[in-house]
């Protein structure tokens, strides 16, 4: 690619519009504080590995702090508010969050390692239209459809991944304040700065103070949320194993969770699928945000007679991605987030190697700073393999084959996720047919990892709990008759 | 000398078939008044697995069926229930005591509950549905399913309406289910496993156990096959260790107040998203 006579000329978005402080304090009840544990860790830039900040480690103290002022102002001020002005605070918010977009943006790259071109036209817009969105429903609820009058569960803990780290603290975020709740989010420790940054968004929305509360910290940070005694509600996204753990630790407490995990999605080529279309939603679904989605198409299942054709192309257009540096508007694929990330993926890489698949990757030439890994695909999966079982989380595609549809179901099916999956087909009866027999919560057909704040998203099975977004998101923060 | 009863054998209901405990136990049923009632099954764990194995085969064909069909199967098991009004009110009086008045006015309920869910089949999905307006050239709709498997512990002192306020909702939506009948007053739920048989409810579709709770429940808790737990008919304390069991696969657990609700259907139901282009 190098020698391409096409080659993009560098073209990296400016840094200059983020400022960076060099430490940050935890945001509880509208004011910065400091953590009781006086503890800090850094948070760098996984393309370059350079520290960015000193994040606070909230001790078991801090989240207590955090759980009094979030209750503090639900009875005060949160709960007794018309809804008609709670939702403009969230039009607010909004507003805000798009005049500051480009900020946003860059932020979220440095700290993320995703391409500008996905946090600026993916990440941040979608962060911003779940407020608007949610907004709206604050003076509705009455039409959300469990009866008049639904309750809000009161203060609710929120814990949220690193790979899409500002919009899903929109999804936490913005129904839950749309309901009524009062809220205190805990960021990923690897991506904290734009959850710091959508603080400084409450105060120049002039949010009553401890609506929303933003502590930093580890998974023992988490694990204090989940304990806390006065924590209604649990809403989490990330691991399924951490999902479990959460689900045993609420057990005796009777806190309601919704739980948003893992996935191992299948991506269903059929013989009469539009192919170049397929071959931009396969490369989409398993390479978008460095393959860093729960509900990636990282299982492809392709119907044999199509197969070399379509393994032919999907190479072709593999050899087109470009990996590199973040910034660079041209850039398709960016950094692996963390080096923990990184050794996952290439352990489970290994046991796709040993295990008889057969790996391969386009001719690209990584960074020698930072966490990399090239877009790869495995050949000749079996459904014993760990590569089609486990969820790698990285820019890593396995492909089965199938010769009847029947049998491309089954496969789809046989796995403990069900977050969502994709159908390619040109037949409407073939597709309709798919989409009912896919155990999934979310079916792409014809397209793949489209998002909005209007559609339910969320999983079957081991995927989870509940749904965020659209009338079916915001009922997980009422509480209706039983 | 007055005529001698004929006295009834009460046996497990699984995979439409009455087979007894294949463990050979049984345990004793005593009535409001302390009277020997009967000896029912004692099923076990091995029975409880039998009983998914026919809830997961019976599940393509119950949740495959048309809505209109499932509503028009929920409304003969009232017409067969109906027929045997004064059997159900004799055993809720012999097991529950109280007065006839009360029995008869539960029987009534119950069988209009079958009712009332009966006719929920073909709407639920219009009401807890959606097209979604999605900024883009897309398609976007939501529609509720099945969940699955879901076991069922009944409510324990009501024992006909908590069992079918528990039964009616979840199969209503084409989920299939295991359910543990009330442990002390067992004989109208085996009775309403003799209506099912022959109301045109596909085998498997209800499957109904008798024995001990404390015994049963922990497995349906913690089966990989089972997706959905109502727990109505437990203490809180038993509820949390079934809780804890069923994360294993991330069941979803539930319990109720209210009889009648379209909560209870929602609850054992997960919400499909779909997204189509647009375009020429």
């Amino acid at each position: 690619m190098d020698k391409s006579p096409f080659e993009y000329a560098p073209a990296p978005e400016s840094r200059a519009l983020v400022s960076i402080k060099p430490q940050y304090g935890l945001f509880i009840n509208g004011a910065w504080v400091e953590p009781k544990s006086k503890t800090k860790f850094a948070t760098i830039n996984p393309a370059t590995e350079e520290v960015l900040s000193k994040i606070s480690q909230a001790s078991d103290s801090d989240v207590d702090r955090a759980v009094k002022a979030a209750r503090a102002a639900y009875t005060k001020t949160w709960s007794k508010m018309p809804a008609k002005e709670r939702g403009k605070y969230l039009f607010r918010i909004a507003r805000i969050m798009q005049e500051r977009a480009r900020e946003f943006a860059v932020l979220e790259t440095l700290d993320n390692g995703k391409p500008i071109r996905e946090s600026r036209d993916v990440d941040v817009p979608l962060a911003a239209a779940h407020f608007f969105y949610h907004a709206g429903w604050a003076d509705k609820l009455d039409y959300a459809g469990l009866g008049s009058n639904p309750k809000p569960h009161g203060v609710v803990g929120q814990i949220i991944p690193w790979n899409f780290p500002l919009l899903m603290l929109a999804w936490k975020i913005a129904p839950a304040l749309a309901t009524g709740n009062t809220v205190l989010l805990k960021p990923a420790e690897t991506t904290p700065l734009t959850a710091l940054l959508f603080a400084e968004v409450c105060q120049q929305a002039e949010l009553p103070a401890g609506v929303v509360n933003i502590i930093t910290g580890d998974g023992a940070t988490g694990a204090a949320m989940v304990n806390h005694p006065d924590i209604d509600k649990i809403a989490f996204t990330g691991s399924t194993e951490v999902g479990k753990l959460i689900a045993r630790s609420i057990a005796i407490s009777g806190k309601s969770a919704t739980l948003e995990l893992g996935g191992k999605a299948a991506n269903i080529v059929f013989e009469d699928a539009p192919i170049d279309e397929a071959i931009e939603g396969i490369v989409n679904g398993i390479f978008f945000n460095q393959g860093h989605v729960c509900c990636a198409g990282s299982r492809l299942i392709v119907q044999e007679n199509i197969y070399d054709e379509l393994l032919e192309k999907l190479k072709r257009r593999m050899s087109l991605i470009r990996v590199g540096d973040p910034l660079d508007k041209n850039t398709d694929l960016g950094a692996i987030n963390s080096a923990a990330q990184l050794a996952k993926i290439k352990e489970l890489s290994i046991s796709g190697d040993t295990e008889g698949a057969f790996r391969w990757s386009p001719d690209c030439s990584l960074p020698s700073k930072g966490f990399w890994f090239a877009p790869t695909i495995f050949t000749g999966v079996t459904q014993s393999h760990r590569i089609a079982r486990e969820e790698i989380f990285g820019p890593v595609l396995s492909i089965l084959t199938f010769r009847t549809p029947q049998e491309a179901i089954e496969k789809a099916n046989n796995t403990p996720f069900g977050l969502s999956a994709g159908v390619w087909s040109e037949k409407g009866s073939r597709i309709l047919w798919a989409s009912k027999a896919l155990k999934a919560g979310v079916i792409w057909a014809n397209t793949f990892n489209k998002f909005d704040p209007a559609s339910p998203f969320g999983g079957y099975k081991e995927s989870g709990w509940g749904r965020e977004g659209g009338r079916h998101g915001l009922s997980a923060y009422l509480k209706g008759a039983k | 000398m007055s005529r001698i009863d004929v006295k009834k054998t009460y046996k497990l209901f699984i995979g439409g078939q009455f087979p007894r405990s294949e463990s050979g136990r049984s345990y004793e049923i005593t009535g409001a008044d302390g009277k020997f009632i009967a000896n029912p099954a004692l099923a076990s764990r091995k029975d409880l697995r039998d009983a998914v194995t026919a809830a997961k085969s019976a599940l393509p064909g119950w949740s495959g069926a048309t809505a209109f069909n499932r509503g028009q199967i929920l409304y003969r098991i009232a017409e067969i229930m109906e027929g045997r009004r004064d059997q159900f009110v004799a055993e809720i009086l012999a097991l529950e005591g109280g007065t006839t008045k009360a029995a008869t006015a539960q029987v009534t309920e119950a069988i209009d509950l079958w009712v009332w869910y009966a006719g929920w089949c073909d709407k639920i999905s219009t009401i807890a549905g959606a097209t979604n307006p999605i900024a883009g050239p897309y398609y976007n709709f939501t529609i509720p399913e099945e969940l699955g498997v879901v076991g069922v512990i009944a409510e324990q002192k009501e024992s006909l309406l908590g069992l079918i306020a528990a039964i009616a909702p979840v199969i209503s939506t084409g989920n299939t289910a295991v359910v543990i009948a009330s442990e002390k007053r067992p004989l109208p739920a085996i009775t309403l496993s003799e209506a099912l048989a022959t109301s045109d409810l596909p085998a498997g579709v209800l499957n109904i156990l008798t024995g001990k709770v404390s015994e049963l429940a922990p497995w349906l808790a913690s089966h990989m096959e089972i997706d959905g737990l109502d727990v109505t008919g437990v203490n809180s304390k038993i509820e949390s260790e079934l809780r804890i069991a069923g994360a294993e696969n991330l069941k979803r657990i539930h319990r109720f107040n209210k009889a009648q609700s379209p909560e209870r259907m929602l609850a054992f139901m997960e919400a499909k998203t779909v997204w189509h282009p647009i375009g020429v």
